[in-house]
């Protein structure tokens, strides 16, 4: 049986790079060894991208991309489907959990200056992804044609007809109609379904090559490949990712699993969060709900919108807030990568940012009111505050000298 | 970090205004109680199928999730639905109900989680004479409703008690404090109805999702396997990480 097996990998491996690759990103891709629950992240947003693509060929299979049959057949999936009603709040809360885990893994990057040089490409590509996620999210939002799918769409497709001279043609382009209807929901649907998973899976498998060229950081933020065994060529402080990783993150992966499913089976709604009430009403272009919010992980965003007085510049806003974490690697100037060494000053900071992001999230949630607008414009100048001045600040900042080699 | 607390302080008042408004009863339904949803879709199909449909809704899911077989479900809940296998519709043209009442009465598979259990509960219970008002009734948590109080039989008319407050600017003005029964003698009435109106808000609930008594049954087998899993898991975990360090 051996025997067999032995020439079967070399048939393969003379034809395809199947151990070349085993080893290449697992079994000799040599981690840090000082890895800390905060890099559970990275492997679950793996896990939620497989799940989502599943559950969505599933859901797939027994939805309609109609106007006239969207909602009906979303409660079929619920009602009739065997256990669909358990593959559609997989899909749904997988979508939220999905922006926690990236929300995490994100502010790893922030704590430990994952983004810092030479791995400024590998958070670029990650913001990519990020940016896809968003698009994503908010297509396949659309689907369940609810009064919020139809609302919420209108409100962010609007926001491109904000933009001088073309802005009402792009929106109308966006729709494919004067309003959101069968065929915005039938080209959401491809999109949803097609365009953005091919982008993210690439995306992904980029992300990944990316990271094991130039290797993971760590809590410590010093780079493993320095201090190499001078006969082997391995880092002293890295341990093969296979077996060692893989076993730590079925631990992960199974308390992840714990929480997420406490979730699917006793609070998919999530209190109104993961799927809203006024979802529940079927999506109706005669009526305008009172109260139009977007799902919970764009309201920060969306408070920054309507933070700003005038839309367009509004919408500029809201598009900056993003981009700027483009440009986060180069406008972190401090001389070492992890918060465990840096000063006073970017904890401070980035303990306010925390207060701002958390700030614009719930006013995002709410219904604006005069206070509330100031306290969103606040938080707003917060949030531009920690990117915008961190070349001076993070520069000024008192650091602690790194060692060299990881601590625990 | 001192003005920071100050702002959420300052915050804290309006995140309190955004939950003020008309206070709901607590439904407390149990979606466990099969007396209760029985009782509660007896309760839907002779009164509110009328106008409203619940056209996701199999009668066949019903009977299978109350313990009841065909020939019950046929006898006691379908009255003009001839199969089982058919969905809970209605024969009200939509065209004639927006002439009789102004709108479309909503179908009511999904209702009770749009709306949530404690307003529906409490909107059964809301309904109040108001001579302005077409149907000659209004309602407490949904003003200027369009649909007649079907059910005052069951409850006996409810009249609204006011009282006058005055408003920051110094204007008094009339709002309605309570509702209060027309007649006496309709209070033990009232009170089967509040008992009535509990079982329909539970079938309404049911309806809503019947996947939830399904969930909540399957939910704890798997969790219990994920934590028996975790052990292993863990176990395996320290196992190969007894040579690092």
């Amino acid at each position: 049986m051996d025997k067999i097996l032995t020439a079967s990998l070399e048939w393969v491996d003379t034809r395809f790079p199947l151990t070349k690759m085993w080893n290449e990103h697992l079994a000799q891709y040599y981690a840090p060894k000082n890895f800390n629950m905060w890099y559970y992240f990275g492997s679950l947003a793996l896990v939620l991208l497989v799940l989502q693509i599943f559950t969505g060929i599933f859901l797939a299979v027994n939805y309609k991309p109609d106007a006239t049959m969207a909602f009906a057949s979303v409660e079929h999936i619920m009602r009739d489907i065997d256990y669909g009603w358990l593959i559609r709040y997989m899909h749904s809360t997988g979508a939220s959990f999905f922006f926690i885990v990236i929300y995490l893994h994100m502010f790893r990057a922030l704590l430990y200056g994952s983004y810092k040089k030479p791995r400024e490409l590998l958070w670029i590509i990650g913001m990519f992804i990020y940016a896809c996620l968003m698009a994503e999210s908010f297509l396949g939002y659309l689907l369940p044609w609810g009064q919020m799918s139809f609302w919420g769409a209108q409100v962010i497709i609007s926001l491109f007809g904000a933009i001088p001279y073309v802005g009402e043609d792009l929106a109308v382009w966006i729709r494919g109609d004067y309003v959101i209807g069968d065929a915005t929901l039938n080209r959401f649907f491809v999109y949803h379904v097609v365009l953005v998973p091919i982008l993210l899976l690439a995306l992904a498998a980029v992300h990944i090559i990316a990271l094991h060229e130039v290797g993971s950081n760590n809590p410590d933020g010093i780079e493993i490949k320095k201090n190499k065994d001078p006969k082997t060529g391995i880092p002293l402080d890295g341990i093969p990712f296979h077996p060692y990783y893989t076993v730590k993150d079925i631990v992960g992966v199974t308390v992840f699993l714990i929480l997420f499913c406490t979730v699917i089976f006793y609070a998919p709604e999530m209190g109104g969060y993961f799927l809203e009430h006024n979802n529940f009403f079927p999506a109706d272009p005669m009526k305008t709900p009172e109260h139009i919010e977007p799902s919970w992980y764009f309201t920060p965003f969306y408070a920054i919108l309507r933070a700003v007085p005038d839309k367009f510049l509004g919408v500029i806003a809201m598009g900056a807030s993003i981009v700027v974490l483009f440009f986060l690697p180069w406008l972190d100037r401090s001389p070492v990568k992890s918060i465990r060494y840096k000063g006073w000053i970017f904890k401070m900071a980035l303990g306010l940012f925390i207060v701002s992001f958390f700030g614009l999230a719930y006013l995002g949630m709410q219904p604006s009111t005069p206070i509330k607008t100031n306290f969103a414009q606040i938080f707003t100048i917060m949030y531009f505050a920690f990117f915008l001045l961190m070349p001076w600040y993070s520069k000024i900042d008192k650091t602690k000298p790194v060692p060299e080699r990881v601590t625990d | 970090m001192r003005r920071l607390i100050l702002a959420l302080i300052l915050l804290l008042p309006t995140m309190v205004l955004a939950y003020s408004g008309i206070e709901l009863q607590k439904a407390n339904n149990d979606i466990s109680d099969k007396a209760s949803l029985q009782v509660g879709a007896k309760l839907f199909v002779n009164y509110c199928m009328g106008c409203h449909s619940a056209k996701y809704v199999r009668f066949q899911r019903i009977g299978k999730d109350l313990g009841l077989n065909d020939e019950e479900v046929q006898e006691n809940l379908m009255f003009t639905a001839e199969k089982i296998g058919e969905t809970m519709t209605i024969a009200m043209n939509g065209d004639d109900a927006n002439k009789w009442f102004g709108v479309i009465p909503p179908d009511l598979s999904v209702i009770a989680r749009a709306r949530g259990t404690d307003w529906l509960y409490s909107y059964l219970l809301s309904f109040y004479l108001d001579p302005s008002r077409p149907m000659g009734v209004n309602n407490l948590v949904f003003k200027d409703v369009g649909m007649p109080h079907v059910l005052w039989e069951q409850q006996g008319w409810q009249k609204p008690v006011y009282e006058t407050i005055t408003d920051e600017d110094g204007h008094s003005h009339e709002v309605i404090k309570s509702l209060a029964l027309v007649d006496e003698a309709d209070q033990e009435k009232a009170e089967q109805y509040k008992k009535d109106m509990r079982h329909l808000v539970n079938f309404l609930d049911y309806i809503g999702e019947p996947a939830k008594l399904e969930r909540h049954s399957l939910g704890w087998k798997v969790l219990l396997f994920l934590f028996i899993f975790l052990m292993f898991a863990l176990a395996l975990k320290k196992e190969y990480w007894r040579d690092i360090h």
